[in-house]
């Protein structure tokens, strides 16, 4: 779907496809595996769920995994192949939001990502942005050998504790 | 031209070098480098450094900041050095208790505390 253009998107975010409505109120991003790109769709997404009702803990949670979602797509699926791109899907409503975040890298096992709360593994500096991510969502669900996320947020009453 | 705000200040107090963010988001990746940097060149400034990170500003934080502080966390502690953290709010609070961060870090609630607990 790209238009063989060698040269990934500049970054502004303005990657192929940014935020094409779809069928079904959802909306499509494709972009390069750069942060910056990332950060643009990520900040899109936001906005929208912002106007959806979401705030408090439920839009800090969204926002988080959100983040950790990307940024695994472009570092560690894409491996920042500025050839491979990330596709993103959202959709919004003021129940539920549902992302899916999908790389074009090898894939990974979930079951081989070592529990980074274990005590050996406290001091090392990486490996916990899955764990935040199903900490935080509703649903968590991994396909396409790893490569496809897709998670869920139920929205819950603003700056509702649900945690606490 | 926009004018680049370096995403932490620095003040002293005593052997104390208190490190406060400037940004209420610890998550690009260029910022949480230059943090990573700036602490690091903190760090090996002498023997045995004390830093206290003051959270007061920081609403958000990603899992790739967790790292950059456990990086500085493991440099201060081979030279023989402490790091506090303190007025961390209770979204992120819940950060660090998720990922047990909270057993590896030494967080207190307030500043003065904070102080009070260098050796």
């Amino acid at each position: 779907m790209t238009h063989g253009d060698p040269n990934p998107p500049a970054p502004s975010g303005d990657g192929d496809e940014s935020g094409r409505p779809a069928p079904g109120g959802r909306r499509v991003f494709t972009f390069a595996s750069d942060f910056a790109a990332g950060r643009a769709v990520q900040n899109e997404i936001l906005d929208e769920v912002r106007r959806n009702g979401y705030a408090g803990n439920c839009f800090f949670a969204i926002n988080l995994a959100l983040e950790e979602a990307l940024t695994n797509a472009i570092r560690h699926g894409n491996r920042l192949d500025p050839n491979k791109k990330v596709h993103v899907e959202a959709r919004v409503t003021p129940r539920r939001v549902e992302i899916t975040v999908q790389d074009e890298g090898p894939g990974f096992d979930r079951k081989n990502i070592p529990d980074p709360t274990a005590e050996e593994n406290l001091e090392k500096c990486s490996g916990r942005g899955i764990l935040l991510i199903e900490a935080y969502m509703s649903s968590v669900k991994w396909d396409r050998g790893g490569r496809r996320l897709r998670m869920v947020k139920k929205n819950e009453p603003a700056d509702g504790s649900a945690k606490a | 031209m926009a004018e680049t705000i370096p995403p932490i200040s620095v003040t002293r107090q005593k052997d104390v070098r208190i490190v406060e963010f400037t940004n209420n988001r610890i998550l690009d990746e260029a910022n949480i480098a230059e943090i990573g940097q700036t602490l690091a060149s903190l760090i090996d400034e002498g023997d045995n450094p004390k830093l206290l990170l003051d959270f007061a500003t920081v609403d958000h934080l990603s899992s790739a900041a967790l790292g950059m502080l456990i990086n500085a966390n493991n440099r201060i502690r081979e030279k023989n050095g402490q790091l506090r953290m303190t007025n961390i709010k209770p979204q992120i609070l819940e950060v660090f208790v998720i990922t047990k961060l909270n057993k590896l870090f030494r967080i207190l609630p307030s500043r003065a505390e904070a102080l009070a607990s260098f050796t």
